[in-house]
């Protein structure tokens, strides 16, 4: 992972955040390789969502250093930051309208629409029929969700793409879809692109590059093969009862 | 009408007394408490009023004003205790809508510059106003809690705070002046306002009384409204920091 052709898209330096009293994220410092995909692993709870929201910028770090490609997160516009690193949020979460108005909100957003062509593409690129862009989005299946969630953030064609759990409510062909598409969007763009997943499966066959996170810290990292022969005890019984 | 007369309109507390008693609903006591607390402070306030009316002095009227609006802030503010700097928006909004309304009303010559004219037109726009005031807040806490997911993704997408809260601002806006709107459409047709059904039993002309009341109709309209729209302008940036991000009151 440390090797010299590998620059780091997202750096993070002894990074800690806190909620009140509680330690959420815990001295985290690591770094996420540009252009690749990294996915991260880890028990709910380890804080893996949280660690998305301070890329995003939805939240700030209590206190440590991140860097966006080799600057401050903070010398970032709010709006800037958030459209170059898009994120699809583990809840999928839709706006009231229909399917189409929620694609098109990134756009709607800048004051700017989307036109027909890019919706259709977009909602057939993530596997949903074209009939689908004038259902209500709320009457969408979790999976349908997710789906319609990932290609609402590929519309503001984001240099890191930042994707929780998109997987996680999909039958297995449908999840097949989605790694060969994040794969695609990867080689073809260069988009660096992190994902949590608790398929190890998916971490193996996807990842270039692994984080494992427990009890908000950063225990192992390095390249996907690790989850093959862990290091970390704890990280040893989280794999075997994971691949069980 | 006299206190001779009055002291015989008590009838009408001891009837749902004596009911409560024998059937144990338990209404004795807030009712006893209601009904001594309605007579002090009304009372107090046609004492006060006369009090003005003969004074014939503006700073008494500027006070009296100040006091509705100090008390109005007092008991909408227990709502919206979570919104930082909410006593001073409240305070905004009341001497906005105050200023407004007496501003129109005097300035077009519709009503009179009196005491009279100026304290109940007052009572009735800052009262209103603080009702909506509390019905607003009610529902801008809770919008903004249930739509906390959608307030969130709109940010994370590369919104402003001004459009991550446009939804439940524009559903606290309209859910609080829906009531408003809705009693007026009907308003004569089931039950005569208060306020004219007491000129009309005081010997007013009839059709005075109903013109009154609708002055009173649209001043309400407009109270409602505009007390919404700058309470939720102002409020909302306070739940946002520099960085665009949310800070929900209540949340660390
Ligand atoms: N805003 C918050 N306030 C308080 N606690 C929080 C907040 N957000 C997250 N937490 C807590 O922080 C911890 C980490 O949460 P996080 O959502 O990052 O975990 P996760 O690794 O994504 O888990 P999962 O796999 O279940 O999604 C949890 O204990 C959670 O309850
Ligand atoms: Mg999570």
């Amino acid at each position: 992972m440390m090797t010299k052709d590998t620059q780091a898209a997202i750096q993070f330096s002894h990074v800690t955040f806190k909620s009140g009293e509680q330690e959420i994220l815990h001295d985290i410092t690591g770094w996420f390789p540009r252009n690749r995909i990294t996915t991260l692993v880890g028990p709910s709870g380890a804080g893996k969502t949280t660690l998305f929201r301070l890329c995003n910028g939805l939240i700030s770090p209590t206190s440590g250093d991140i860097y966006i490609d080799d600057r401050k997160i903070e010398s970032y516009d709010p709006v800037q930051l958030r459209r170059k690193v898009g994120i699809a949020l583990q809840s999928a979460t839709m706006v009231s309208g229909t399917v189409r108005y929620n694609l098109a909100l990134p756009m709607e957003l800048q004051g700017k629409e989307l036109s027909d062509e890019r919706a259709k593409e977009l909602i057939t690129v993530v596997g949903l029929d074209e009939s689908f862009l004038e259902r209500k989005a709320k009457d969408l299946s979790g999976g349908q969700r997710q789906k319609l969630s990932i290609a609402r953030t590929l519309v503001n064609q984001p240099e890191i793409l930042l994707l929780d759990e998109i997987t996680s409510s999909l039958d297995r062909v449908s999840q097949q879809e989605i790694e060969e598409l994040i794969v695609r969007i990867n080689e073809k763009y260069g988009t660096t692109i992190m994902w949590i997943t608790h398929n190890l499966r998916q971490a193996l066959s996807i990842g270039d590059y692994t984080w494992v996170m427990m009890d908000g810290e950063l225990v192992e990292t390095g390249e996907s093969s690790l989850l093959k022969n862990p290091q970390n005890p704890r990280v040893q019984t989280f794999v075997k009862g994971e691949t069980e | 009408m006299n206190f001779v007369l009055l002291a015989l309109s008590l009838i009408f507390v001891i009837i749902p007394l004596v009911l409560s008693k024998t059937l144990n609903l338990g209404l004795e006591k807030d009712s006893v408490i209601a009904t001594i607390r309605s007579i002090i402070q009304l009372l107090a306030v046609g004492y006060i009023l006369q009090f003005v009316f003969d004074a014939e002095n503006y700073f008494y009227i500027f006070l009296m004003i100040a006091l509705m609006i100090g008390a109005a802030v007092q008991n909408a503010r227990k709502k919206g205790v979570s919104i930082k700097g909410i006593t001073w928006k409240l305070v905004v909004t009341f001497v906005f809508i105050e200023v407004l309304t007496q501003g129109i009303l005097l300035g077009l010559n519709i009503t009179p510059a009196t005491a009279q004219y100026i304290i109940p037109i007052s009572g009735m726009v800052i009262g209103n106003s603080m009702v909506l005031s509390i019905l607003f807040l009610n529902r801008f806490t809770s919008e903004l809690d249930s739509r906390e997911d959608e307030t969130e993704l709109i940010l994370s997408l590369g919104g402003t705070p001004k459009q991550a809260i446009h939804r439940p601002l524009i559903a606290s806006i309209q859910a609080s002046t829906i009531p408003t709107i809705e009693s007026q459409k009907t308003i004569g047709l089931v039950q005569l306002p208060g306020m004219m059904s007491g000129q009309i039993i005081a010997g007013a002309d009839p059709l005075q009384a109903v013109m009154f009341q609708l002055l009173i109709i649209f001043l309400l309209l407009t109270t409602a409204v505009v007390t919404s729209v700058i309470l939720g302008f102002l409020s909302y940036p306070t739940l946002f920091n520099e960085r665009m991000q949310l800070v929900l009151p209540g949340k660390k």
